[in-house]
């Protein structure tokens, strides 16, 4: 790094690699000749969370301050006051610690040339998280522009351990045609082997759910032991439910709190700050803490649920203990049986430092649409000499031309077949032939809709009246105070609150609609680690007051479900395959096991099980292809779509990470013996040809995901009308554009952007179809008199699902079925 | 298309006149054969374009498109646009050479009444057909904008783009819509890129009493008829 070139610096959590990747920059800004300072911006440091460029300002203060070096170090994040920004481009710091987004409103900026002319260095921290998403696309595109304005700059990537670093090390740099390049490779030694356990609790293990109530005991008495605990879970559901458990057992008024993407930011910073301060017992929490804030003391990691991934467990781990002589302890906690064999395959991968983080992706082309624009606002540009730009960015390094050419030709006048919008076009080549924006509201309306997290639609959660709680115990009452005080529950359950709402009560976070929607005014939920009562949804937010009910519904939110990794998913595979090795499972899923090798059969590593059983007048198949529950869901809606033309009459469907249930009212193995079907016929991979056309088109996951790349394409802004509460009627939805489009122009630019997001991300097309190809010739069908042990877990899930595209009007003629049942009712009473 | 002519429509009198509600969301008068259709918004689309929002621009010809299956269906003598037929007053200049010749083709042979709406106070010059502020139909008055205070009449009429939320214990959707009862029904927009507005909305409180109007919910194949009772807020 000191010689001046690019380099990818990994290391484990805690080993102070943040620091170091400022040496250099620290080194060359004090050997300045005096005077040689204001000089301009020196180097700029990108974080994915504000928070963490916040706490990385105040690390570098310090040492700045006490070798009293004349280095001015700012950060700018979107909360920034506009007059400091505004300064910050007149007069920039030497060292800007700031996060992608902004950087992209600094390089859509027409000072942007003279800004970054200066820049020696950017700063890449937790690369490996950033580079996993479309923001990645972004930040790999705006280092690209980075690079055209400041050429003498080098980039410095911070990452944890992962799978092929060499994907990282041509991130960093720019890649030339057939020639790939690479930034060099730093490796910090990995630290003490991890002190991994799984919990084997007393009570008996679930047969499905992912929930702790079986182990809370256990996790109560593992935090105990703990200086400072981090209870990490998967959902924000159960981030909610398992604060709850433990303040309900809580009888030694540990200051325990809670940290989730929905609760309010100045109660995630408290809670941090209390963290920072050590003042907590423990910390539950979801992935947002996954990444890098240094919390000083944590000495426990407890993961409550399925791991999902060696590579994100070993990251999980990483946040206890800092220093790196002493080993990290972590306790895993299976929700259900199949969890205990992903913890026993999980601990088995990280004892050998396996790493399955996602492999690269290719650049996401209404990413590319937002950077066109973007690059526009700064200036005209020239295409050739864009797309040259554009392909020395590595997750863009393939781009075809011809995709180039379409993503200006939408930013330019949407790219329609037609030609309509010729006179409206956004940008205009000019008479030498560059690319101008038409006006100067272009670029105002581009700077708000800069980014690439387009969220569900979120209601702010209001508290309007606080219902009466027994008051918490005061001695529990530290510095942060009742924000880590859950309400506790009462035995009364009371009547919800019916008067008048009240107005402007304190927000508590934020919650998405379409969970909201399914309550009725009064229905309770636990937020916050506190049960709600919802009163109204008013001028786009939820009143709520504080409830007493004893069976809160809990959100269902879908915050931070990660699909089971293919590498974790073969280990568990060969692990139950092999009974010699079933030695570290817990007794009751050795039986468990043991039981359905009697019965059935067991899932080996290379085939697909598949199971035909009747049960309760309905016929029953069961497959195990372990590819996850996006995998699963995308192939049992095929798969049914393919029965029902085949007349085996399927009536429903179930996915878990593992497994797949459908179930009908025709014998499919009846079928299969007489030769009327065949298993591998019907798991055949044509079935992702026309069948996953049309589902696509009715799929209500396609339909949001063509509004998130339309959102970030700037086909419609954020704040498009559609999203206003009052005069609806004037206002287009997205689903309607999405209809006409798929109609009338299916190989529109936007519409192959969402297929391709479809395919890697909800409907995970692409691992159905590696699996297909796998099991292709290799499917072991046993046809059963009844459920098999190993089925009874996906069967527990029915009735849970939400419901598809197909049954919607099922949905209406049951509400219409409501009326009639009610219309016919005696007519003695008023309804209450 | 076969979906249409498998569909049902949902049949109900209004000031002793028969109608049925079609699940394409247009109106059918089977004694007079006149097709109603309410909200057109023609050339939306371009007038987003015109604030440079470059939204597909097809909502014209995919408007038109569905009017003509639906006209094929119901054979109709004359179809009566209930107003807002087109977005604002430049719509027609907009409208491009196809798109005017499929809304000839689909004038040919029968009669056409263009009801004036707030957005199109007056159609185009070039289109055919009779512009009426309203028309009347036995009993009942056809106009685009509900009349707040004439209980003695019977009227339909569009300009509120009702649609319903529906939710069951399976889920819930969010519907196009006629709404009705006894004296009044409002039409849902035919419109490819026309909002919705919910019922529940109080720009429908003074015009229906919750507990007598019924919502005629578009599914995918039928009409539903679901009381607001069983209709949600946004």
């Amino acid at each position: 790094m000191r010689s001046g070139k690019s380099a990818l610096l990994i290391a484990p959590t805690g080993a102070g690699k943040t620091l170091a990747g400022f040496l250099p920059s620290l080194t060359e800004l004090a050997q300045r000749p005096p005077g040689a300072d204001g000089r301009g911006l020196h180097t700029l440091y990108i974080s994915p969370l504000k928070a963490l460029a916040v706490d990385v300002a105040r690390n570098l203060e310090i040492p700045v301050a006490e070798m009293g070096l004349k280095i001015r170090v700012e950060t700018r994040t979107g909360d920034t006051p506009a007059s400091r920004r505004q300064r910050q481009r007149r007069d920039p710091p030497d060292i800007l610690l700031t996060t992608p987004e902004q950087l992209a409103l600094l390089l859509g900026g027409p000072d942007a040339r003279t800004l970054f002319s200066t820049l020696r260095r950017v700063v890449l921290d937790e690369l490996h998280a950033v580079t996993q998403s479309k923001r990645g696309d972004m930040l790999a595109l705006d280092l690209a522009r980075l690079r055209t304005l400041a050429p003498e700059m080098t980039a410095i990537g911070l990452s944890a351990t992962v799978r092929e670093p060499d994907e990282l090390r041509r991130w960093l740099v720019a890649q030339r045609e057939t020639q790939t390049h690479m930034a060099a490779l730093v490796k910090a030694p990995p630290g003490a082997p991890a002190d991994l356990s799984m919990l084997d609790c007393a009570e008996r293990l679930p047969w499905s759910g992912h929930g702790a109530s079986h182990s809370i005991n256990d996790i109560y008495a593992a935090i105990k032991t703990a200086k400072t605990a981090l209870v990490f879970v998967n959902t924000r559901a159960q981030a909610e439910a398992v604060f709850q458990q433990l303040w309900s057992i809580n009888d030694d008024n540990l200051a325990i709190a809670l940290h989730h993407g929905s609760l309010d930011a100045s109660q995630r910073r408290r809670v941090e700050e209390a963290m920072a301060q050590g003042l907590l017992k423990a910390i539950v929490c979801t992935s947002t803490l996954d990444l890098g804030i240094d919390w000083g003391d944590v000495d426990l990691v407890v993961n409550v649920g399925a791991p999902k991934g060696a590579s994100r467990l070993t990251q999980r781990i990483g946040r206890a203990n800092h220093r790196l002589d002493e080993p990290s302890r972590a306790i895993l906690v299976p929700g259900n049986r199949f969890e205990a064999l992903e913890c026993r395959a999980a601990i088995e991968a990280a004892a050998i430092g396996a790493q399955d983080t996602p492999p690269a992706r290719s650049g996401a082309l209404d990413v590319l649409c937002q950077h066109i624009l973007g690059t526009a606002c700064a200036g005209p540009f020239d295409e050739n000499e864009l797309f040259a730009e554009v392909c020395s960015a590595e997750p863009y390094s393939q781009l075809a031309l011809s995709d180039f050419s379409s993503a200006i030709e939408f930013v330019a006048n949407g790219g329609y077949a037609l030609g309509a919008y010729e006179r409206f076009a956004k940008i205009k080549r000019d008479k030498d032939g560059l690319w101008r924006v038409a006006n100067g509201k272009i670029a105002q309306s581009w700077r708000m809709n800069v980014g690439t997290i387009v969220e569900s639609d979120m209601l702010k959660v209001r508290l309007v009246r606080g219902r009466a709680n027994a008051p918490a115990p005061g001695n529990a009452r530290t510095a942060a105070g009742s924000l880590y005080y859950p309400a506790k529950l009462s035995n009364a359950a009371r009547t919800a609150y019916t008067g008048p709402l009240a107005r402007g009560g304190r927000v508590l976070g934020q919650i998405e609609e379409y969970f909201l929607e399914t309550l009725a005014p009064g229905d309770t939920f636990l937020f916050g680690g506190e049960v709600l009562a919802l009163q109204g949804i008013v001028e786009g937010e939820a009143f709520v007051s504080r409830a007493q009910s004893q069976a809160p519904k809990v959100p269902s939110y879908a915050g931070g479900k990660f699909p089971l990794s293919t590498y974790l998913a073969e280990r568990v595979r060969k692990l139950i395959a092999s009974p010699r090795q079933w030695g570290g499972l817990p007794e009751q899923v050795r039986d468990w096991l043991g039981l359905q090798r009697k019965v059935s059969r067991l899932p080996n590593a290379k085939d697909l099980l598949v199971e035909t059983f009747p049960r309760g007048g309905r016929f029953y198949l069961v497959a195990y292809p372990f590819e996850g529950r996006l995998a699963h869901q995308t192939l049992g809606m095929l798969l049914t779509r393919r029965m029902e033309r085949l007349g085996l009459m399927p009536q429903g469907f179930v996915a878990s990470e593992y497994a797949l249930a459908i179930w009908g009212l025709s014998d499919v193995a009846g079928a299969c013996a007489s030769g009327a079907v065949s298993m591998d016929s019907l798991f055949g991979e044509d079935m992702l040809g026309d069948d996953l056309e049309a589902w696509l088109q009715e799929s209500a996951l396609m339909k949001r995901t063509f509004r998130n790349c339309a959102v970030i394409a700037g086909l419609i802004e954020r704040r498009f009308p559609g999203k206003e509460k009052t005069g609806r009627q004037v206002t287009i939805s997205t689903d309607l554009i999405y209809d006409v489009l798929r109609r009338h122009q299916p190989d529109h630019i936007l519409l192959r952007a969402a297929r391709e997001d479809a395919a890697t991300g909800l409907l995970d097309v692409a691992r159905l179809s590696d699996m297909l190809l796998r099991i292709k010739g290799r499917i072991v069908h046993k046809a059963l008199a009844r459920v098999s042990p190993l089925a009874v877990p996906v069967m527990l899930e029915i009735g849970r699902e939400p419901i598809y595209g197909q049954a919607q009007d099922q949905i209406l003629a049951e509400a219409a079925q409501d009326l009639v049942e009610e219309a016919m009712q005696p007519t003695t009473g008023a309804r209450a | 298309m076969s979906g249409i002519a498998a569909s049902i429509a949902e049949g109900f009198s209004l000031g002793g006149e028969d109608f049925c509600a079609h699940v394409s969301g247009a109106l059918f008068h089977a004694g007079e054969r006149l097709l109603i259709v309410a909200d057109l918004h023609l050339e939306k689309g371009s007038a987003y374009a015109e604030r440079r929002v470059l939204l597909p621009p097809y909502d014209t010809a995919a408007t038109l498109a569905r009017l003509a299956e639906v006209a094929a269906y119901f054979a109709p003598r004359a179809i009566l646009a209930l107003g807002d037929s087109f977005h604002d007053v430049r719509a027609g200049a907009r409208m491009s050479a196809n798109d005017r010749e499929s809304l000839q083709s689909l004038q040919s042979g029968r009669e056409w009444i263009w009801i004036a709406g707030n957005h199109d106070p007056e159609a185009p010059a070039f289109v055919e057909g009779l512009r009426r502020v309203a028309y009347q139909l036995g009993a009942v008055t056809l106009r685009h904008e509900p009349s707040i205070c004439e209980p003695s009449s019977c009227e339909i009429a569009g300009h509120l783009h009702p649609v319903a939320r529906v939710a069951a214990a399976r889920g819930r959707l969010r519907r196009r819509c006629f709404i009705s009862d006894e004296a009044r029904c409002i039409m849902p927009a035919f419109g490819a890129y026309a909002g919705g507005l919910n019922i529940l909305d109080e720009a429908f409180a003074p015009l229906f009493t919750r507990a007598r109007a019924t919502a005629h919910v578009l599914g995918r194949a039928n009409v539903y008829r679901i009381g607001l009772d069983s209709c949600r807020p946004d």
